[in-house]
């Protein structure tokens, strides 16, 4: 029986709230914690099928051009080595997430250094590897663009937005602002590198992989080796972090799949740290100016944001830099331009919250600016600009509690202690307050989840993936909340494409996507218990195993009689998505020390107030928060691409010359969730949170450093060199 | 990597005459081994050698090559008389490096410039005459003093900063026998020859690092980096500085990510002895430190930098009020 549901109208019945088990929004531990710490879960690269040889990517050390000889007796003449594969199947970055077909193919023309143009395939890891050094390889070289800045981008018309007259807005305004900021590209850095073994059995290829979306990411595999999405298997239960990156197939993919098969052996190929840097897709860079026309009461006149990010020529992602911008703040006059420029450096693609991560932290910093410069508060600033309905489109949203978090959190953080810059200082260190708001769109994706009863306990299964997010844990507890099970008795089995299809890891989306197609189900088994004790699923109380209808209690056990109940649970977008602008709300507050020597930046406290809907599981969801918030760190302190002004390459390309910010670097972080619920997202009110955390969060920081010392870092990441006082 | 054949060494003469490379923590050896920048055809591994402890000798210490930096870090004798150099080893690399890396193995660490490490571009350090790119590519980490046209590579050692201040001596065991090198005769300049980085020949061994008599006076460590732990210099300072009767009566001074060794510049050292420290004295402290000073684009904010933990570090070291 399927179930489906498309979220036409909001749903502001509450249900979860009404059932009985309790499990629901409880800090349950992660189910497969222990696994993962006593080393059972084994990731893509871990497994060991037998016969298996280790294929190693070789990569073009031009920018641009076409491989014009690969000299393969050398490599082919060393120990262990069994072969070099150039196919034109093969990809020469990865897919964007979501996309239905596979990347650009074609080894033998190079769009930037760094590129795979083969793989060297031996017995051994070390024998591929120093194949793939000692093969000999000729080019035709192109002279190519690489730095943004020197070449005409591109100027889409549909991505540019106006409304009124923002430059007579700023003529016309008690304070202006125009800024440019700039932030490096960045990198997904997930701990786990991408992996992959591919193994065929007759025309039907598994490969085990490190991956975030299933579902696309079968078609893409099938459509770049020319076979039917029924003939692949993925299969990813444990992965070790994404953060965009692994949204779509990657090039090691398809190459260990086209190996095995050559080989008629399993192929396995996992990139070094260098080589995530290499070949995985980046955060475009940006450059971003911000204008800002206020009324000497502080209102907003008019709001410009202008981005210009990169990308390869052809490639369909550009950073949505200005995603949050239009429905923020309001303003009457309002312009929105966004710039691509064609260069070759590596592909652009989704990592960690595209758009808000840098768009929301540029403008929270030049909204501090204008606070600055008009004398007023920032957060009562920020608290002057919240729209009653959306800018532009005149619609309501969903729910916003900007305003709620902006409050909550000024509270919280003793925001009335903040002085002026340079007024406070211990020692060598300058001490200041800095706050952003936090803000991101929210999805639902088509998802689906097949839940079983029996008298055992609940299965879920779907191809849904945990990466790290504690995706098995939450589909626990909401099938344990919805059916009446202690959690322990709910089983859930992800990341295998022979399970029904869900939403994926990506976009914030996926608790509340798959999380709702396992309520679904749930609901369906619900409604046949109901049959069964002859009520309504509203009259039915599920709790510890036993059904209850007024005074009329029965064991599950007893009810299913040894039958096996199993619902597939289907969730659709639909209209509800038109009606309302739905965001996530939040507002981010720092504390930071600087060195008035070195300019060196100690964050001291961070805290963040959030409102994301109904909370599944509160210790996933402050994880989640936390690692946005480090990351917001990492954006404004550390963080940042160094390409090669010649060739384009990534400089800085391990994790000693990459700065994610160290334990020394992270404070104590407060998370603080402000309940809510919001009925356009769903029947279970719930939204995403993975993403929110890091927008914004890196504005607080850069905004604490100016009330420190007096010193706009406009140019990210702000490094000692940049700062000191 | 290349395959390579791999034995334990038995003594130290056994070591010697193998005239195969070291390893003992292989905390960069590896590293360079698998991306083909190291190859050697033999390892001799000596960390089974007895040369893991740190004992008096004469009013100094002697430290073993194999002394761990995480152990000699702690060791009460240079906490209590050496703290810059226990400041100096907790300021490097992280936790986990510093359970392996030894004393000996630090001093001879290579470069992170990252070009050294990739081998699609051009280095004059891992291939004499193929050209520097990071001339004229991202140089933020390199040096800026002692380079050459060949090479801007930076040393990357803070253990190493803080025995150049405290004028420590290498002992190397060779073919011709036992010598004792002072530490500031043991790195060598890149000039035309950046592949050739220290004294040592071909076979010798380090084993052990001498500490003189303790200098008293207050010592100081200062790292600025890019975050708060596991990065390397962007400036570092070691500062050992002994005040009598209001005047500075000796400094010694050493400074990491400047250059391609721990640099030591002795007409600062001489500047300021004798003199009442003054904000005015540290700056012309470090016009002579960062005299002939050749910064590329990226790391020219090396001198300022410099100028400010200097002065910053020697006010804190004179127990100045801390200046304005």
């Amino acid at each position: 029986m399927t179930r489906h549901r498309k979220i036409d109208h909001p749903d502001n019945d509450n249900r979860l709230d009404s059932m009985a088990q309790g499990v629901l929004g409880k800090p349950v531990d992660r189910l497969e914690g222990p696994l993962k710490v006593s080393g059972l879960a084994t990731y893509a690269s871990e497994a060991r099928p037998s016969g298996m040889a280790h294929g190693v990517l070789v990569r073009a050390t031009i920018t641009k051009g076409r491989v014009v000889g690969i000299d393969r007796q050398a490599a082919l003449a060393l120990p262990g080595v069994m072969t070099v594969i150039t196919d034109p199947r093969m990809v020469r970055y990865p897919a964007q997430g979501m996309a239905g077909k596979g990347p650009k193919a074609g080894p033998d023309v190079v769009d930037y250094h760094g590129q795979p143009i083969a793989l060297v395939v031996a017995e051994g890891f070390e024998q591929a590897r120093h194949a793939a050094k000692a093969l000999r390889i000729t080019y035709e070289e192109e002279p190519a663009p690489t730095d943004p800045d020197t070449v005409t981008p591109e100027v889409p018309d549909a991505k540019q937005k106006a409304q009124g007259d923002l430059d007579a807005a700023i003529r016309d305004a008690a304070f202006s602002v125009d800024c440019t900021y700039t932030t490096p590209t960045l990198m997904a850095v997930a701990m786990e590198p991408h992996a992959a073994i591919a193994e065929w059995d007759g025309d039907r290829v598994t490969v085990r992989a490190a991956l975030q979306m299933l579902a696309s990411d079968r078609k893409q595999l099938a459509d770049a080796l020319g076979v039917g999405p029924e003939q692949v298997r993925l299969l990813a239960p444990y992965v070790g972090g994404g953060f965009g990156s692994k949204l779509g197939i990657a090039p090691e993919a398809v190459a260990a799949a086209i190996a095995a098969k050559e080989l008629g052996v399993p192929v396995s190929v996992a990139l070094t740290r260098m080589q995530e840097f290499d070949i995985t897709h980046r955060r475009s860079e940006s450059r971003q100016r911000v204008l800002l026309a206020a009324g000497a009461d502080g209102v907003l006149t008019g709001i410009g944001h202008e981005a210009l990010v990169s990308n390869l020529p052809d490639s369909p992602f550009s950073e949505p830099v200005t995603q949050a911008t239009p429905f923020t703040y309001q303003a009457a006059h309002r312009r929105i331009a966004h710039r691509i420029a064609r260069v070759h450096r590596s592909c652009a693609g989704s990592v960690r919250a595209p758009g808000e991560a840098i768009g929301v932290t540029v403008f929270e910093a030049a909204l501090d600016e204008l606070a600055e410069a008009a004398g007023i508060d920032p957060v009562e600033l920020r608290l002057r600009n919240i729209p009653d309905r959306e800018p532009g489109t005149g619609r309501p949203y969903s729910v916003n509690r900007l305003g709620d978090c902006l409050r909550e959190g000024a509270h919280r953080f003793g925001w009335n202690q903040r002085r002026a810059p340079k007024e406070r200082l211990e020692g060598e260190w300058f001490i200041g307050m800095g706050m952003a708001a936090a803000v991101r769109v929210n999805m639902l994706i088509e998802s689906r989840a097949r839940v079983t009863l029996t008298e055992d306990g609940a299965k879920v299964e779907t191809d849904m993936t945990d990466i790290g997010t504690g995706t098995y844990t939450i589909l626990r507890q909401i099938a344990a909340e919805m059916l009446g099970l202690p959690v322990d008795l709910v089983e859930v089995h992800l990341g295998d494409t022979d399970f029904p299809p869900a939403a994926g890891s990506g976009g914030s989306f996926g608790a509340a996507s798959s999380g709702t197609s396992v309520y679904l189900a749930c609901e369906d088994i619900r409604a046949r218990i109901a049959e069964r004790m002859g009520c309504t699923d509203a009259e039915l109380r599920l709790q510890d195993g036993r059904a209850s209808f007024r005074n009329d209690t029965r064991e599950l056990r007893e009810l299913l009689a040894g039958e096996v109940l199993v619902a597939e649970g289907h969730v659709e977008p639909g209209d509800a998505e038109k009606q309302a602008r739905q965001a996530t709300w939040g507002a981010h507050f720092a504390e930071v020390a600087v060195s008035r020597h070195t300019g060196e930046v100690r964050v001291r406290r961070m805290l963040g107030v959030f409102a994301c809907g109904r909370i599944l599981n509160e210790k996933t969801a402050r994880s989640q928060c936390l690692g946005g918030m480090t990351f917001g760190i990492g954006m404004a302190l550390t963080e940042g691409v160094e390409h090669d002004p010649r060739t384009g390459h990534i400089v800085n390309r391990d994790l000693a010359g990459y700065h994610l910010p160290s334990h020394a670097d992270v404070p104590e972080q407060d998370v603080v969730f402000l309940p809510d619920r919001d009925g356009f997202a769903g029947p279970m009110q719930a939204k995403g949170i993975g993403e929110l955390g890091i927008c914004g969060a890196g504005g607080a920081v850069l905004n604490a450093i100016y009330n420190a010392c007096g010193v706009r870092v406009r140019d990210l990441p702000a490094t000692p060199d940049k700062v000191m006082p | 990597m290349r395959e390579f054949q791999y034995s334990r060494a038995t003594s130290v003469a056994d070591a010697v005459a193998s005239g195969a490379t070291f390893i003992a923590g292989g905390t960069n050896l590896l590293d360079l081994m698998k991306h083909e920048i190291a190859v050697p055809g033999r390892v001799v591994d000596i960390s089974r050698l007895d040369l893991d402890r740190i004992e008096p000798e004469g009013e100094g210490l002697r430290i073993g090559a194999l002394v761990r930096n995480s152990d000699l870090a702690a060791d009460h004798r240079v906490r209590q008389s050496y703290p810059v150099l226990s400041r100096a080893l907790l300021a490097g690399a992280s936790g986990q490096l510093r359970n392996m890396a030894t004393t000996g193995g630090n001093l001879l660490q290579r470069t992170r410039c990252p070009y050294f490490y990739d081998t699609a571009m051009p280095c004059n350090k891992r291939e004499p005459g193929a050209g520097c790119s990071a001339i004229g590519g991202v140089n933020r980490m390199n040096a800026v003093l002692g380079v050459s046209d060949q090479c801007i590579a930076a040393h990357p050692s803070d253990m190493a900063v803080a025995m150049m201040a405290l004028d420590a001596v290498v002992e190397v065991e060779g073919a011709s026998g036992t010598r004792r090198i002072p530490i500031t005769e043991f790195y060598r300049l890149p000039g035309d020859t950046p592949h050739m980085e220290t004294a040592l020949d071909r076979g010798d061994l380090i084993t052990a690092v001498l500490l003189p008599a303790p200098k008293g006076g207050e010592h100081r460590y200062r790292k600025v980096r890019d975050r708060a732990s596991y990065a390397f210099a962007l400036v570092s300072v070691a500062a050992v500085v002994r005040m009598e009767g209001g005047v500075i009566a000796d400094a010694a001074l050493a400074f990491g990510g400047l250059a391609p060794m721990p640099w030591r510049v002795s007409a600062a050292e001489d500047a300021l002895q004798g003199q009442p420290p003054s904000p005015a004295l540290f700056d012309r402290a470090a016009d002579l430190v960062l005299s002939g000073a050749q910064p590329q684009e990226d790391n020219a904010f090396k001198l300022p930098m410099a100028r400010r933990v200097l002065a910053a570090t020697l006010a804190d070291a004179c127990r100045m009020e801390d200046p304005q």
